[in-house]
Protein backbone atom coordinates (compact mmCIF):
# COMPACT_ATOMS: atom_id res chain seq x y z
CA UNK A 1 0.00 0.00 0.00
CA UNK A 2 2.77 2.52 0.59
CA UNK A 3 4.36 1.49 -2.77
CA UNK A 4 0.61 2.55 -4.30
CA UNK A 5 0.32 5.85 -2.44
CA UNK A 6 3.89 6.64 -2.97
CA UNK A 7 2.71 6.33 -7.14
CA UNK A 8 -0.30 8.43 -6.46
CA UNK A 9 1.58 11.46 -4.71
CA UNK A 10 4.27 11.33 -8.06
CA UNK A 11 0.98 11.54 -10.26
CA UNK A 12 -0.56 14.50 -8.36
CA UNK A 13 2.94 15.89 -8.19
CA UNK A 14 3.62 15.63 -11.84
CA UNK A 15 0.18 16.79 -12.71
CA UNK A 16 0.81 19.67 -10.53
CA UNK A 17 3.68 20.70 -12.04
CA UNK A 18 2.24 20.56 -15.40
CA UNK A 19 3.77 17.44 -16.86
CA UNK A 20 0.91 15.03 -16.99
CA UNK A 21 -2.41 16.04 -17.49
CA UNK A 22 -4.59 16.31 -14.07
CA UNK A 23 -7.32 13.73 -13.23
CA UNK A 24 -10.32 15.41 -14.30
CA UNK A 25 -12.48 14.11 -11.28
CA UNK A 26 -16.27 14.73 -12.41
CA UNK A 27 -19.48 12.70 -11.76
CA UNK A 28 -19.44 11.63 -15.53
CA UNK A 29 -20.51 15.13 -17.02
CA UNK A 30 -23.56 15.74 -14.95
CA UNK A 31 -23.76 19.30 -13.75
CA UNK A 32 -23.33 20.09 -9.79
CA UNK A 33 -26.13 22.64 -9.71
CA UNK A 34 -29.77 23.10 -11.19
CA UNK A 35 -30.04 25.76 -13.72
CA UNK A 36 -32.35 28.47 -13.05
CA UNK A 37 -36.10 27.99 -14.05
CA UNK A 38 -36.82 31.63 -14.73
CA UNK A 39 -38.45 32.37 -18.63
CA UNK A 40 -37.78 35.75 -20.27
CA UNK A 41 -40.30 37.50 -17.65
CA UNK A 42 -38.12 37.59 -15.17
CA UNK A 43 -34.93 39.36 -16.83
CA UNK A 44 -38.04 41.32 -18.58
CA UNK A 45 -39.15 42.77 -14.96
CA UNK A 46 -35.27 43.27 -14.22
CA UNK A 47 -35.25 45.57 -16.93
CA UNK A 48 -38.91 47.41 -16.79
CA UNK A 49 -38.81 46.98 -12.84
CA UNK A 50 -35.33 48.55 -12.86
CA UNK A 51 -35.87 51.42 -15.21
CA UNK A 52 -39.03 52.47 -13.37
CA UNK A 53 -37.08 52.59 -10.19
CA UNK A 54 -34.65 54.80 -11.76
CA UNK A 55 -38.21 57.05 -13.31
CA UNK A 56 -38.98 57.20 -9.93
CA UNK A 57 -35.35 58.93 -8.70
CA UNK A 58 -35.39 61.23 -11.30
CA UNK A 59 -38.80 62.38 -11.18
CA UNK A 60 -38.23 63.07 -7.22
CA UNK A 61 -34.82 64.84 -8.40
CA UNK A 62 -36.64 66.62 -11.04
CA UNK A 63 -38.89 67.88 -8.34
CA UNK A 64 -37.08 68.73 -5.64
CA UNK A 65 -34.76 70.46 -7.87
CA UNK A 66 -37.93 72.85 -9.85
CA UNK A 67 -37.36 70.93 -13.22
CA UNK A 68 -39.97 70.88 -15.95
CA UNK A 69 -43.19 70.09 -14.53
CA UNK A 70 -43.69 67.86 -17.80
CA UNK A 71 -40.55 65.71 -17.10
CA UNK A 72 -41.78 65.22 -13.34
CA UNK A 73 -45.23 64.02 -14.41
CA UNK A 74 -43.43 61.82 -17.55
CA UNK A 75 -40.75 60.25 -15.21
CA UNK A 76 -43.85 59.96 -12.35
CA UNK A 77 -45.58 58.17 -14.77
CA UNK A 78 -43.02 56.21 -16.09
CA UNK A 79 -42.92 54.54 -13.20
CA UNK A 80 -46.36 53.91 -12.22
CA UNK A 81 -47.05 52.12 -15.59
CA UNK A 82 -43.30 50.23 -15.00
CA UNK A 83 -44.39 49.15 -11.42
CA UNK A 84 -48.05 48.17 -13.10
CA UNK A 85 -46.39 46.08 -15.15
CA UNK A 86 -43.74 44.73 -13.17
CA UNK A 87 -45.80 42.97 -10.63
CA UNK A 88 -47.62 40.72 -13.92
CA UNK A 89 -44.49 40.02 -15.53
CA UNK A 90 -43.28 38.68 -12.15
CA UNK A 91 -46.93 36.35 -11.37
CA UNK A 92 -46.59 35.31 -14.95
CA UNK A 93 -43.50 33.38 -14.17
CA UNK A 94 -44.40 31.35 -11.13
CA UNK A 95 -45.19 28.00 -11.35
CA UNK A 96 -48.34 28.78 -9.24
CA UNK A 97 -49.06 32.56 -10.21
CA UNK A 98 -52.52 31.92 -8.34
CA UNK A 99 -50.50 31.70 -5.14
CA UNK A 100 -48.47 35.08 -5.75
CA UNK A 101 -49.88 36.77 -2.43
CA UNK A 102 -48.42 34.12 -0.39
CA UNK A 103 -44.58 36.31 -1.46
CA UNK A 104 -46.49 38.45 1.35
CA UNK A 105 -47.04 35.84 4.33
CA UNK A 106 -43.80 36.70 5.64
CA UNK A 107 -40.70 39.09 5.34
CA UNK A 108 -37.28 37.23 5.60
CA UNK A 109 -34.45 39.69 5.08
CA UNK A 110 -31.96 36.51 4.42
CA UNK A 111 -33.88 36.31 1.03
CA UNK A 112 -33.31 38.69 -1.61
CA UNK A 113 -36.26 37.72 -2.75
CA UNK A 114 -38.21 38.37 -0.13
CA UNK A 115 -37.00 41.79 0.43
CA UNK A 116 -37.32 42.37 -3.03
CA UNK A 117 -41.30 41.45 -3.41
CA UNK A 118 -41.87 43.58 -0.44
CA UNK A 119 -39.77 46.59 -2.43
CA UNK A 120 -42.46 46.05 -5.60
CA UNK A 121 -45.03 46.05 -3.07
CA UNK A 122 -43.98 49.38 -1.79
CA UNK A 123 -42.98 50.79 -4.78
CA UNK A 124 -46.03 49.26 -6.65
CA UNK A 125 -48.16 51.24 -3.99
CA UNK A 126 -46.05 54.47 -3.86
CA UNK A 127 -45.88 55.07 -7.56
CA UNK A 128 -49.53 54.72 -7.85
CA UNK A 129 -50.36 57.29 -5.44
CA UNK A 130 -48.46 59.56 -6.85
CA UNK A 131 -50.04 59.68 -10.01
CA UNK A 132 -53.53 59.13 -8.58
CA UNK A 133 -52.99 62.12 -6.20
CA UNK A 134 -51.05 64.22 -8.95
CA UNK A 135 -54.22 63.50 -10.97
CA UNK A 136 -56.47 64.37 -8.56
CA UNK A 137 -54.58 68.18 -8.04
CA UNK A 138 -53.14 66.70 -4.33
CA UNK A 139 -49.74 68.13 -4.84
CA UNK A 140 -47.97 68.19 -1.37
CA UNK A 141 -49.27 64.45 -1.04
CA UNK A 142 -48.17 63.70 -4.43
CA UNK A 143 -44.70 65.23 -3.43
CA UNK A 144 -44.77 62.83 -0.53
CA UNK A 145 -45.08 60.20 -2.39
CA UNK A 146 -43.35 60.84 -5.02
CA UNK A 147 -39.79 60.94 -2.20
CA UNK A 148 -41.36 58.03 -0.76
CA UNK A 149 -41.31 55.93 -4.49
CA UNK A 150 -37.83 56.85 -5.54
CA UNK A 151 -36.40 55.75 -1.80
CA UNK A 152 -38.13 52.24 -2.75
CA UNK A 153 -37.20 53.36 -6.26
CA UNK A 154 -33.72 53.10 -5.29
CA UNK A 155 -33.89 49.66 -3.90
CA UNK A 156 -35.57 48.66 -7.19
CA UNK A 157 -32.94 49.62 -9.58
CA UNK A 158 -30.26 47.72 -7.52
CA UNK A 159 -31.74 44.83 -5.35
CA UNK A 160 -31.81 42.52 -8.76
CA UNK A 161 -27.96 42.39 -8.60
CA UNK A 162 -28.28 40.89 -4.89
CA UNK A 163 -31.02 38.61 -5.97
CA UNK A 164 -28.92 37.09 -8.42
CA UNK A 165 -25.64 37.51 -7.02
CA UNK A 166 -26.47 35.71 -3.46
CA UNK A 167 -27.11 32.17 -5.54
CA UNK A 168 -24.79 28.98 -5.83
CA UNK A 169 -24.77 30.36 -9.46
CA UNK A 170 -20.73 30.20 -10.00
CA UNK A 171 -21.24 33.18 -12.87
CA UNK A 172 -23.75 35.51 -10.74
CA UNK A 173 -22.39 34.65 -6.96
CA UNK A 174 -18.99 35.55 -8.30
CA UNK A 175 -19.97 39.03 -9.90
CA UNK A 176 -22.55 39.76 -6.79
CA UNK A 177 -20.79 42.99 -5.79
CA UNK A 178 -20.69 44.02 -9.28
CA UNK A 179 -24.30 42.98 -9.70
CA UNK A 180 -26.08 45.69 -8.26
CA UNK A 181 -24.08 48.77 -9.91
CA UNK A 182 -24.34 47.13 -13.43
CA UNK A 183 -28.00 46.88 -13.08
CA UNK A 184 -28.13 50.13 -11.23
CA UNK A 185 -26.28 51.80 -13.94
CA UNK A 186 -28.15 50.23 -16.35
CA UNK A 187 -31.73 51.14 -14.48
CA UNK A 188 -30.55 55.13 -14.42
CA UNK A 189 -29.08 54.86 -18.08
CA UNK A 190 -32.72 53.12 -19.32
CA UNK A 191 -34.89 55.82 -16.87
CA UNK A 192 -33.06 58.75 -18.28
CA UNK A 193 -33.08 57.14 -22.19
CA UNK A 194 -36.82 56.58 -21.83
CA UNK A 195 -37.36 59.93 -20.47
CA UNK A 196 -35.29 61.40 -23.57
CA UNK A 197 -37.24 59.69 -26.11
CA UNK A 198 -40.18 60.86 -25.03
CA UNK A 199 -39.03 63.93 -26.36
CA UNK A 200 -37.31 65.78 -22.68
CA UNK A 201 -33.43 67.25 -23.39
CA UNK A 202 -32.93 68.31 -20.17
CA UNK A 203 -28.82 68.44 -19.75
CA UNK A 204 -29.12 66.24 -16.47
CA UNK A 205 -30.88 63.48 -18.62
CA UNK A 206 -27.84 63.76 -20.77
CA UNK A 207 -25.37 64.01 -18.01
CA UNK A 208 -26.90 60.81 -16.05
CA UNK A 209 -26.92 58.77 -19.14
CA UNK A 210 -23.43 59.54 -20.36
CA UNK A 211 -22.34 58.59 -16.52
CA UNK A 212 -23.96 55.40 -17.23
CA UNK A 213 -22.39 54.71 -20.59
CA UNK A 214 -19.36 55.55 -18.95
CA UNK A 215 -19.92 52.90 -16.31
CA UNK A 216 -20.99 50.33 -18.70
CA UNK A 217 -17.98 50.86 -21.28
CA UNK A 218 -15.24 50.85 -17.95
CA UNK A 219 -16.82 48.06 -15.71
CA UNK A 220 -17.53 45.33 -18.48
CA UNK A 221 -17.46 42.09 -17.22
CA UNK A 222 -15.82 39.34 -18.85
CA UNK A 223 -18.21 38.57 -21.95
CA UNK A 224 -19.62 34.61 -21.29
CA UNK A 225 -21.81 35.14 -24.40
CA UNK A 226 -22.71 36.72 -27.64
CA UNK A 227 -25.69 38.04 -25.97
CA UNK A 228 -23.82 39.64 -23.13
CA UNK A 229 -21.38 40.83 -26.02
CA UNK A 230 -24.17 42.60 -27.77
CA UNK A 231 -25.35 43.72 -24.36
CA UNK A 232 -22.20 45.61 -23.19
CA UNK A 233 -21.72 47.12 -27.05
CA UNK A 234 -25.11 48.79 -26.74
CA UNK A 235 -25.15 49.79 -23.37
CA UNK A 236 -21.23 51.74 -23.44
CA UNK A 237 -19.65 52.11 -26.59
CA UNK A 238 -22.30 52.49 -28.32
CA UNK A 239 -24.32 55.45 -26.71
CA UNK A 240 -20.75 56.61 -25.08
CA UNK A 241 -19.50 57.48 -28.75
CA UNK A 242 -23.13 58.85 -29.86
CA UNK A 243 -23.29 60.89 -26.61
CA UNK A 244 -19.83 62.89 -27.50
CA UNK A 245 -21.61 63.65 -30.99
CA UNK A 246 -24.72 64.18 -28.87
CA UNK A 247 -23.34 67.60 -27.74
CA UNK A 248 -24.39 68.90 -30.80
CA UNK A 249 -27.12 66.95 -32.38
CA UNK A 250 -29.78 65.98 -30.63
CA UNK A 251 -30.51 62.90 -33.19
CA UNK A 252 -27.85 61.52 -31.79
CA UNK A 253 -28.79 61.96 -27.94
CA UNK A 254 -31.73 60.07 -29.59
CA UNK A 255 -30.15 57.13 -31.00
CA UNK A 256 -27.75 56.91 -28.08
CA UNK A 257 -30.99 56.55 -25.86
CA UNK A 258 -32.56 53.86 -27.89
CA UNK A 259 -29.33 51.94 -27.79
CA UNK A 260 -28.82 51.97 -23.94
CA UNK A 261 -32.72 51.00 -23.61
CA UNK A 262 -31.86 47.99 -25.78
CA UNK A 263 -28.76 47.38 -23.78
CA UNK A 264 -30.59 47.30 -20.57
CA UNK A 265 -32.84 44.62 -21.86
CA UNK A 266 -30.13 42.43 -23.31
CA UNK A 267 -27.98 42.96 -20.66
CA UNK A 268 -30.75 41.76 -18.08
CA UNK A 269 -31.38 38.51 -20.70
CA UNK A 270 -27.46 37.75 -21.05
CA UNK A 271 -27.48 37.92 -17.13
CA UNK A 272 -29.70 35.28 -17.22
CA UNK A 273 -28.63 33.20 -19.55
CA UNK A 274 -25.18 33.30 -18.24
CA UNK A 275 -26.41 32.03 -14.97
CA UNK A 276 -28.19 28.86 -16.72
CA UNK A 277 -24.48 28.49 -18.44
CA UNK A 278 -22.58 28.70 -15.85
CA UNK A 279 -25.35 25.88 -14.08
CA UNK A 280 -24.14 23.59 -16.74
CA UNK A 281 -20.87 23.63 -16.64
CA UNK A 282 -21.09 23.54 -12.90
CA UNK A 283 -18.90 20.51 -11.05
CA UNK A 284 -17.98 19.93 -7.47
CA UNK B 1 -35.36 9.72 18.87
CA UNK B 2 -34.08 13.00 20.06
CA UNK B 3 -35.87 15.46 18.16
CA UNK B 4 -33.74 17.77 15.56
CA UNK B 5 -30.97 15.11 15.60
CA UNK B 6 -31.80 12.85 12.62
CA UNK B 7 -30.08 11.90 9.87
CA UNK B 8 -29.03 9.92 7.16
CA UNK B 9 -25.45 8.25 6.92
CA UNK B 10 -25.34 6.42 3.52
CA UNK B 11 -22.21 3.93 3.16
CA UNK B 12 -21.29 3.53 -0.25
CA UNK B 13 -19.05 0.58 0.28
CA UNK B 14 -22.13 -1.37 1.33
CA UNK B 15 -24.12 -0.73 -1.61
CA UNK B 16 -25.02 -3.02 -4.16
CA UNK B 17 -26.42 -0.51 -6.69
CA UNK B 18 -30.34 -2.04 -6.61
CA UNK B 19 -31.73 0.91 -6.46
CA UNK B 20 -34.61 -0.08 -3.62
CA UNK B 21 -34.26 2.99 -2.49
CA UNK B 22 -35.52 5.31 -5.22
CA UNK B 23 -38.35 2.75 -5.56
CA UNK B 24 -39.28 2.35 -2.09
CA UNK B 25 -39.13 6.54 -2.13
CA UNK B 26 -41.35 7.12 -5.17
CA UNK B 27 -43.77 4.44 -3.91
CA UNK B 28 -44.31 5.69 -0.65
CA UNK B 29 -44.10 9.42 -1.64
CA UNK B 30 -46.32 8.90 -4.85
CA UNK B 31 -43.40 10.65 -7.07
CA UNK B 32 -43.69 10.64 -10.93
CA UNK B 33 -41.72 8.97 -12.83
CA UNK B 34 -38.73 11.50 -14.31
CA UNK B 35 -38.89 10.73 -18.29
CA UNK B 36 -37.40 7.08 -18.89
CA UNK B 37 -34.69 8.11 -20.71
CA UNK B 38 -31.70 6.43 -21.39
CA UNK B 39 -28.12 7.84 -20.28
CA UNK B 40 -25.94 5.57 -22.76
CA UNK B 41 -23.70 5.99 -19.41
CA UNK B 42 -23.22 3.16 -16.93
CA UNK B 43 -26.37 1.86 -15.23
CA UNK B 44 -27.31 5.47 -14.17
CA UNK B 45 -30.33 6.41 -15.99
CA UNK B 46 -31.61 8.33 -13.85
CA UNK B 47 -28.22 11.17 -13.42
CA UNK B 48 -29.19 13.56 -10.60
CA UNK B 49 -31.39 14.51 -8.29
CA UNK B 50 -34.14 16.16 -9.02
CA UNK B 51 -38.08 17.39 -8.55
CA UNK B 52 -38.84 14.01 -9.44
CA UNK B 53 -35.71 11.84 -8.22
CA UNK B 54 -35.33 12.23 -4.27
CA UNK B 55 -32.87 9.20 -4.23
CA UNK B 56 -30.65 8.75 -6.56
CA UNK B 57 -28.12 5.80 -7.12
CA UNK B 58 -24.72 6.75 -8.73
CA UNK B 59 -22.45 4.65 -10.07
CA UNK B 60 -19.38 5.66 -10.02
CA UNK B 61 -16.76 3.27 -12.61
CA UNK B 62 -13.01 4.10 -13.21
CA UNK B 63 -10.80 2.13 -15.60
CA UNK B 64 -7.21 2.05 -14.84
CA UNK B 65 -5.47 4.76 -15.82
CA UNK B 66 -2.20 4.49 -17.57
CA UNK B 67 0.80 6.00 -15.62
CA UNK B 68 -1.25 6.27 -12.61
CA UNK B 69 -0.14 3.39 -10.25
CA UNK B 70 -1.42 0.03 -10.66
CA UNK B 71 -1.82 -0.97 -14.10
CA UNK B 72 -3.35 -3.82 -13.69
CA UNK B 73 -7.37 -4.98 -14.54
CA UNK B 74 -8.52 -6.09 -11.77
CA UNK B 75 -7.44 -2.06 -10.72
CA UNK B 76 -11.08 -1.11 -12.49
CA UNK B 77 -13.73 0.11 -9.68
CA UNK B 78 -16.81 0.15 -9.63
CA UNK B 79 -18.59 1.70 -6.63
CA UNK B 80 -22.33 2.79 -6.31
CA UNK B 81 -23.71 5.29 -3.94
CA UNK B 82 -27.31 6.26 -3.26
CA UNK B 83 -27.62 10.30 -3.35
CA UNK B 84 -30.06 12.44 -1.59
CA UNK B 85 -31.03 15.87 -0.39
CA UNK B 86 -28.53 16.83 2.25
CA UNK B 87 -31.00 18.41 4.73
CA UNK B 88 -28.37 21.23 5.38
CA UNK B 89 -27.24 22.96 8.54
CA UNK B 90 -27.87 25.93 6.91
CA UNK B 91 -29.71 25.38 4.35
CA UNK B 92 -29.53 27.88 1.02
CA UNK B 93 -33.00 26.82 -0.31
CA UNK B 94 -34.84 27.48 3.33
CA UNK B 95 -32.92 30.76 3.87
CA UNK B 96 -34.24 31.37 0.25
CA UNK B 97 -37.93 30.51 -0.02
CA UNK B 98 -39.97 33.77 -0.30
CA UNK B 99 -42.99 32.55 1.33
CA UNK B 100 -41.62 30.44 3.95
CA UNK B 101 -42.63 27.41 2.69
CA UNK B 102 -39.52 25.56 3.22
CA UNK B 103 -39.31 25.15 7.09
CA UNK B 104 -36.61 23.25 9.40
CA UNK B 105 -39.14 19.95 10.54
CA UNK B 106 -38.97 19.07 14.12
CA UNK B 107 -37.07 16.42 13.41
CA UNK B 108 -34.26 18.38 11.33
CA UNK B 109 -34.93 18.00 8.18
CA UNK B 110 -35.27 20.66 5.55
CA UNK B 111 -38.66 20.62 4.08
CA UNK B 112 -41.34 22.20 1.80
CA UNK B 113 -44.24 22.96 2.60
CA UNK B 114 -46.67 21.36 -0.57
CA UNK B 115 -49.87 24.02 0.36
CA UNK B 116 -47.40 27.16 0.49
CA UNK B 117 -44.82 27.03 -2.59
CA UNK B 118 -45.66 29.29 -5.16
CA UNK B 119 -42.78 28.01 -7.77
CA UNK B 120 -40.71 31.22 -7.49
CA UNK B 121 -37.90 28.92 -8.70
CA UNK B 122 -35.67 30.72 -6.25
CA UNK B 123 -34.91 27.65 -3.74
CA UNK B 124 -33.44 26.28 -7.40
CA UNK B 125 -30.26 28.80 -7.50
CA UNK B 126 -29.83 28.88 -4.27
CA UNK B 127 -29.53 25.24 -3.18
CA UNK B 128 -25.49 24.52 -3.35
CA UNK B 129 -26.19 20.56 -4.18
CA UNK B 130 -28.69 21.33 -7.25
CA UNK B 131 -30.67 19.10 -5.13
CA UNK B 132 -34.32 21.25 -5.58
CA UNK B 133 -36.24 21.92 -8.52
CA UNK B 134 -39.20 23.20 -10.11
CA UNK B 135 -41.57 20.49 -11.66
CA UNK B 136 -42.89 21.81 -14.94
CA UNK B 137 -46.03 20.39 -15.21
CA UNK B 138 -47.02 20.72 -11.20
CA UNK B 139 -45.32 24.44 -10.74
CA UNK B 140 -43.86 23.63 -7.83
CA UNK B 141 -40.73 22.84 -6.21
CA UNK B 142 -39.83 19.74 -5.01
CA UNK B 143 -37.33 17.50 -3.17
CA UNK B 144 -36.52 14.98 -0.46
CA UNK B 145 -38.80 15.53 2.44
CA UNK B 146 -37.05 13.02 4.81
CA UNK B 147 -40.15 11.48 4.83
CA UNK B 148 -41.50 13.62 7.25
CA UNK B 149 -45.03 11.97 7.48
CA UNK B 150 -43.00 8.70 8.26
CA UNK B 151 -40.99 10.23 10.79
CA UNK B 152 -44.00 11.76 12.54
CA UNK B 153 -45.32 8.24 13.04
CA UNK B 154 -42.10 7.07 14.72
CA UNK B 155 -41.09 5.20 11.41
CA UNK B 156 -37.71 5.42 9.37
CA UNK B 157 -37.85 6.96 6.19
CA UNK B 158 -38.98 4.71 3.01
CA UNK B 159 -35.44 4.75 1.29
CA UNK B 160 -33.57 3.14 4.64
CA UNK B 161 -36.19 0.89 5.65
CA UNK B 162 -35.86 -0.66 2.06
CA UNK B 163 -32.23 -0.89 1.50
CA UNK B 164 -31.26 -4.32 1.70
CA UNK B 165 -27.82 -4.18 2.70
CA UNK B 166 -27.91 -1.44 5.34
CA UNK B 167 -26.00 0.91 2.99
CA UNK B 168 -28.50 3.70 4.07
CA UNK B 169 -28.72 4.36 7.65
CA UNK B 170 -31.42 6.24 9.23
CA UNK B 171 -31.19 7.00 13.09
CA UNK B 172 -30.08 9.69 15.73
CA UNK B 173 -26.87 12.14 14.08
CA UNK B 174 -24.51 11.32 17.00
CA UNK B 175 -25.06 7.68 16.85
CA UNK B 176 -24.79 7.51 13.10
CA UNK B 177 -21.35 9.15 13.37
CA UNK B 178 -20.42 6.51 15.86
CA UNK B 179 -21.09 3.97 13.80
CA UNK B 180 -19.34 6.21 10.72
CA UNK B 181 -16.41 6.22 12.62
CA UNK B 182 -16.84 2.59 13.69
CA UNK B 183 -16.93 1.37 9.63
CA UNK B 184 -13.82 3.65 8.35
CA UNK B 185 -11.55 1.93 11.37
CA UNK B 186 -12.47 -1.46 10.29
CA UNK B 187 -12.27 -0.35 5.96
CA UNK B 188 -8.48 1.16 6.91
CA UNK B 189 -7.80 -1.64 8.93
CA UNK B 190 -8.63 -3.99 5.80
CA UNK B 191 -6.80 -1.72 3.84
CA UNK B 192 -9.33 0.15 1.68
CA UNK B 193 -7.38 3.35 3.11
CA UNK B 194 -8.98 5.72 0.66
CA UNK B 195 -12.40 5.08 2.42
CA UNK B 196 -13.49 8.73 4.31
CA UNK B 197 -16.44 10.51 5.13
CA UNK B 198 -18.18 13.30 3.65
CA UNK B 199 -20.18 15.83 5.55
CA UNK B 200 -19.36 19.47 5.30
CA UNK B 201 -19.00 20.30 8.82
CA UNK B 202 -16.09 23.19 8.19
CA UNK B 203 -18.14 24.98 5.60
CA UNK B 204 -21.06 27.96 5.86
CA UNK B 205 -22.98 25.05 4.99
CA UNK B 206 -22.10 23.46 8.63
CA UNK B 207 -22.77 20.05 8.12
CA UNK B 208 -25.50 18.19 6.48
CA UNK B 209 -28.42 15.47 8.30
CA UNK B 210 -27.13 13.25 5.38
CA UNK B 211 -23.78 12.11 5.48
CA UNK B 212 -21.65 9.53 3.28
CA UNK B 213 -18.85 7.24 3.59
CA UNK B 214 -16.87 7.29 -0.07
CA UNK B 215 -14.20 6.16 -1.33
CA UNK B 216 -11.41 8.48 -2.57
CA UNK B 217 -12.14 11.34 -3.91
CA UNK B 218 -16.13 13.02 -2.87
CA UNK B 219 -15.49 14.93 -6.14
CA UNK B 220 -16.24 11.79 -8.20
CA UNK B 221 -19.77 11.00 -6.38
CA UNK B 222 -20.90 14.75 -7.50
CA UNK B 223 -19.82 16.01 -3.71
CA UNK B 224 -18.45 19.51 -3.39
CA UNK B 225 -15.59 19.56 -1.08
CA UNK B 226 -16.24 23.51 0.11
CA UNK B 227 -20.26 23.78 -0.62
CA UNK B 228 -21.03 27.79 0.28
CA UNK B 229 -24.37 28.96 1.37
CA UNK B 230 -25.14 31.72 -0.46
CA UNK B 231 -26.30 33.85 2.70
CA UNK B 232 -22.43 34.26 2.99
CA UNK B 233 -22.58 36.63 -0.07
CA UNK B 234 -25.56 38.99 1.49
CA UNK B 235 -23.57 40.92 2.79
CA UNK B 236 -21.19 41.86 0.02
CA UNK B 237 -24.24 42.24 -2.24
CA UNK B 238 -26.36 44.40 -0.12
CA UNK B 239 -23.38 46.80 0.28
CA UNK B 240 -22.83 46.98 -3.25
CA UNK B 241 -26.34 47.55 -3.58
CA UNK B 242 -26.80 50.20 -0.84
CA UNK B 243 -23.57 52.13 -2.44
CA UNK B 244 -25.13 51.84 -5.75
CA UNK B 245 -28.65 53.25 -4.84
CA UNK B 246 -26.52 56.06 -2.81
CA UNK B 247 -24.52 57.07 -6.34
CA UNK B 248 -27.87 56.81 -8.14
CA UNK B 249 -29.55 59.29 -5.89
CA UNK B 250 -26.89 61.65 -5.36
CA UNK B 251 -25.81 61.64 -8.80
CA UNK B 252 -29.51 62.32 -10.20
CA UNK B 253 -29.93 65.25 -7.66
CA UNK B 254 -26.50 66.75 -8.77
CA UNK B 255 -27.29 66.70 -12.41
CA UNK B 256 -30.72 67.99 -12.01
CA UNK B 257 -29.39 70.39 -9.53
CA UNK B 258 -26.71 71.67 -12.57
CA UNK B 259 -28.35 70.81 -15.29
CA UNK B 260 -32.28 70.70 -14.66
CA UNK B 261 -32.88 73.26 -17.91
CA UNK B 262 -32.83 72.25 -21.27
Amino acid sequence: MIDERRLDELREEAARTGSVAGKLLRYYDVPLLKAPVWSWEVPAYFFVGGGAGAAAVLAAAARLTGADASLVKDARWIAAVGAAVSGPLLIADLGRPERFLNMMRVFKPQSPMSVGAWILAGFGTLSAATVLADLLGFERIADTAGVLSAATGLGMATYTGVLLGATAIPAWAEHVSLLPFHFGASALGSAASALQLRGHDEKALHILAFGAAVFETAAAVPPRSTTMKAAEFLSGPVPLALRLLGLRSKRARRAAAAATLLGSLLTRLAWVESGRDSAAESGP
Amino acid sequence: MTPGTTGFFTDSTLCIGCKACEVACKEWNGVPDDGFRFTGMSYDNTRSLGHSTWRHVKFVEHEPEFGHGGNSPSHMTWQFSSDVCKHCEHAGCLEACPTGSIVRTEFGGVYIQPDICNGCGYCVVTCPFGVVDRRPDDGRAFKCTFCYDRQKDGLQPACAKACPTGSILFGDLDELQRVADARIEKLHGLGMTDANIWNPTETSVGGTHAFFLVRGDASQYNLPAAPRVPTTLLREGWTAAAVAAGAIALGSLLAFALGGKR
